[in-house]
C-alpha cells in the first residue's frame, strides 16, 4: 500500500532528517516506528501525507506518487487517511462535536449521518461529556482522544498516529491502543510512532527502528529495543 | 446547496467566536467606510460652494438712458440663442431705479440727490449668465463682434462690464477647475490608503488562522470548503461596518450642520438624509466588496499547498 523508494530529506549537510529510506507497508499491516527524538519518525509519516516533500526519492500510496499529483487529487487522497499528531492539530474555534463533524463534512456526508455517528464515536473515546467543549477547555489527553475520534470517523484505509499516547495516562493509553488494534483487525492499515515501550510490547507486531534518519531494524514481531 | 449553507454557517460562527480579531477588522472597515462617506459629503460641499461662486459671476450690459426697449429685448433674444448662455435677465430702467433705491435705503444723501434729479438717471441692463465660467470670454467676444453692434448701431450700449472684471473671472475659473482636480486627487489617494490599511488588517486576521487552514487541508477539506467561511466572514465585516457607519453619520452630520450651515450655505444633515439611500448602497457595495476581496487575497497564500 505504501512504498518509500530511496527517500531522503536533507536540510543541509549537517541536518539530514531521512537518509535513503526504502520501505514497504502492505494493506492491513500494523507498523510501529520507534526511535530517539529527532530520528525522523514524524518526517517519515509526514511524507506519506505530502506535508513534507522529499529531497530525493518517491513516496507511493497505492502506486500513486503522492508528491506528483494535482491538488484536488491530493485532497481526495487525504480523505482516505486518518491522522493523529503530537500537537493534536484541532480547530480551536470549533467544539469537539464540530471538529469531528468537519471531517465528515469534508467528505460530503449528510447531516443525518453526522448527527448519528459523531456522538457515537465521542462515546467510543470517552468524550461523551465534552461534546460541546472547545479544545481550549480540554486537557492534553482529552484533546488527543478527540484527534483520534476525528481520525477514525470516516473509516479510512490508513491511520497515521504520531505519538498518540504521549499525553495519556496508562489506562487511557491502553484503551487507545486497543481501539487502534481493533480498527486494524477490521482491515485498516495502521502506522504508529511512539516512544512507549509498553505500547510496543502489547501490540507485538512489526517494529521499524529509525536512527539518525536511517532504518536500523525491521522486525516482524518486534520488541522495543533502542 | 447544503455545502453553501454549511459554509455560511461556518462563517457566522467564526465571526462570533473570533471575538477581538473580528471587531478589530470591523473597526478598520468602519474607518475606511467613514472616509468614503466624508469624501462624498465633502464633494457635495465643494460642488455647492463652486456653484455659489459661479452664480456670482455674470456679464452685465448697461444701456443708455432712453434706449428703446424693443432693441434691448431683440438683443436679449439673440443672446439666448447662444449655446453657452444659461440665462439672460432683462431689468428695465424703472426696475433698476427701484433696486437702486432699495440698496441705498439708509443713505439719505444719495436718495436726496436722486430726488433732486427728478428723472431716472439709470438705464436698463441685461444680466447674462453662462453655463460655465470659462465661457464668458466667448460671450463677450460675441458682443464685440460686428453682427450685434451693427443692428443696434452701438448707440444703445453704454458699457459691458466683462472686460473690467475679466481678471477676476479668469482667476475664479482657475480656482474652480483647480479645486475640482485637487478634490479628485485627494479622493483617490484617501481611498487607496484606506484600501491598503483594510487589506492588511484582514491579512493579519487571517494569518492568525494560518495553522488551522493547514489542519483543514490535512483532514481533506477542499479549497472551497476552507476558503468559503473566510469570504463569508469578510462580507459580514463589510455589512456590520456599513451599518455602524451609516448609523454614526446621522448624529455626526446633525452636529456638524448645526454649527456650519450658515458658513457653508448647505445643510449637510439634510443632504445626508435626503441622499441616504444612494449613500447606503454605495457603502454596502464598497464594504461587501472590500471585505470579500481582502479575505480572498489574504487566504490565497495559505491555500496553495
Amino acid at each position: 500500500m505504501i512504498y518509500f523508494n530511496n527517500v531522503s530529506k536533507i536540510y543541509d549537510k549537517d541536518s539530514i532528517a531521512l537518509d535513503n529510506i526504502n520501505l514497504t507497508v502492505t494493506v492491513g499491516e500494523f507498523v510501529s516506528v520507534v526511535g530517539h527524538s529527532g530520528a525522523g519518525k514524524t518526517t517519515l509519516v509526514k511524507m506519506i501525507l505530502a506535508e513534507e516533500a522529499p529531497s530525493q526519492g518517491e513516496v507511493f500510496f497505492e502506486s500513486v506518487n503522492v508528491h506528483k499529483i494535482k491538488n484536488e487529487s491530493l485532497t481526495k487522497l487525504r480523505r482516505r487517511i486518518g491522522t493523529v499528531f503530537q500537537d493534536f492539530k484541532l480547530l480551536s474555534n470549533k467544539t469537539a462535536y464540530e471538529n469531528i463533524a468537519f471531517a465528515m463534512e469534508a467528505v460530503g456526508k449528510a447531516e443525518e449521518d453526522i448527527r448519528k455517528d459523531v456522538p457515537h464515536v465521542l462515546e467510543l473515546v470517552d468524550l461523551g461529556k465534552k461534546t460541546f467543549h472547545f479544545p481550549g477547555q480540554m486537557s492534553g489527553g482529552e484533546k488527543q482522544r478527540l484527534a483520534i475520534a476525528r481520525a477514525i470517523i470516516n473509516q479510512p484505509e490508513l491511520i497515521i498516529a504520531d505519538e498518540p499516547t504521549g499525553n495519556l495516562d496508562p489506562v487511557n493509553t491502553y484503551e487507545i491502543i486497543q481501539i487502534l488494534k481493533k480498527i486494524n483487525d477490521l482491515g485498516t492499515t495502521v502506522i504508529l510512532t511512539t516512544h512507549n515501550r509498553g505500547v510496543i510490547d502489547s501490540v507485538g507486531k512489526r517494529v521499524i527502528t529509525l536512527e539518525k534518519g536511517k532504518i536500523v531494524r525491521d522486525d516482524k514481531n518486534g520488541n522495543y529495543v533502542i | 446547496m447544503i455545502k453553501l449553507l454549511r459554509i455560511i454557517k461556518a462563517g457566522f460562527l467564526n465571526f462570533k467566536r473570533s471575538g477581538t480579531v473580528s471587531w478589530a477588522s470591523v473597526l478598520i472597515m468602519t474607518i475606511t467606510l467613514s472616509v468614503i462617506t466624508c469624501i462624498i459629503l465633502l464633494q457635495a460641499i465643494l460642488n455647492f460652494s463652486l456653484n455659489e461662486i459661479k452664480e456670482k459671476v455674470d456679464i452685465a450690459i448697461y444701456f443708455n438712458v432712453g434706449a428703446p426697449s424693443e432693441e434691448i429685448l431683440a438683443l436679449r433674444d439673440s443672446l439666448k440663442e447662444l449655446p453657452e448662455v444659461d440665462s439672460v435677465t432683462y431689468v428695465s430702467a424703472e426696475e433698476a431705479l427701484a433696486i437702486f433705491r432699495q440698496r441705498h435705503e439708509g443713505d439719505y444723501a444719495t436718495l436726496a440727490a436722486l430726488d433732486e434729479i427728478k428723472e431716472n438717471p439709470l438705464g436698463a441692463y441685461l444680466n447674462i449668465k453662462a453655463k460655465q465660467v470659462s465661457q464668458y470670454e466667448g460671450i463677450a467676444d460675441f458682443l464685440k463682434s460686428d453682427d450685434v453692434l451693427s443692428s443696434t448701431s452701438g448707440s444703445i450700449i453704454d458699457k459691458v462690464n466683462y472686460f473690467e472684471n475679466k481678471i477676476v473671472i479668469d482667476k475664479l475659473n482657475s480656482i474652480i477647475s483647480g479645486a475640482k482636480s485637487l478634490g479628485a486627487i485627494i479622493t483617490i489617494i484617501l481611498i487607496i490608503i484606506s484600501l491598503i490599511i483594510t487589506l492588511n488588517t484582514i491579512r493579519l486576521a487571517i494569518f492568525i488562522s494560518k495553522e488551522e487552514i493547514g489542519v483543514m487541508r490535512l483532514v481533506g477539506a477542499s479549497k472551497m470548503t476552507v476558503r468559503g467561511p473566510f469570504l463569508v466572514e469578510g462580507i459580514i465585516y463589510g455589512l456590520v461596518a456599513t451599518i455602524i457607519t451609516i448609523t454614526l453619520f446621522f448624529p455626526i452630520t446633525g452636529w456638524f450642520s448645526s454649527g456650519m450651515t450658515d458658513f457653508l450655505g448647505i445643510n449637510i444633515n439634510e443632504y445626508y438624509v435626503s441622499n441616504f439611500l444612494q449613500i447606503s448602497v454605495i457603502l454596502i457595495i464598497s464594504g461587501g466588496l472590500l471585505g470579500t476581496v481582502s479575505s480572498f487575497l489574504a487566504i490565497r497564500k495559505y491555500l496553495n499547498k
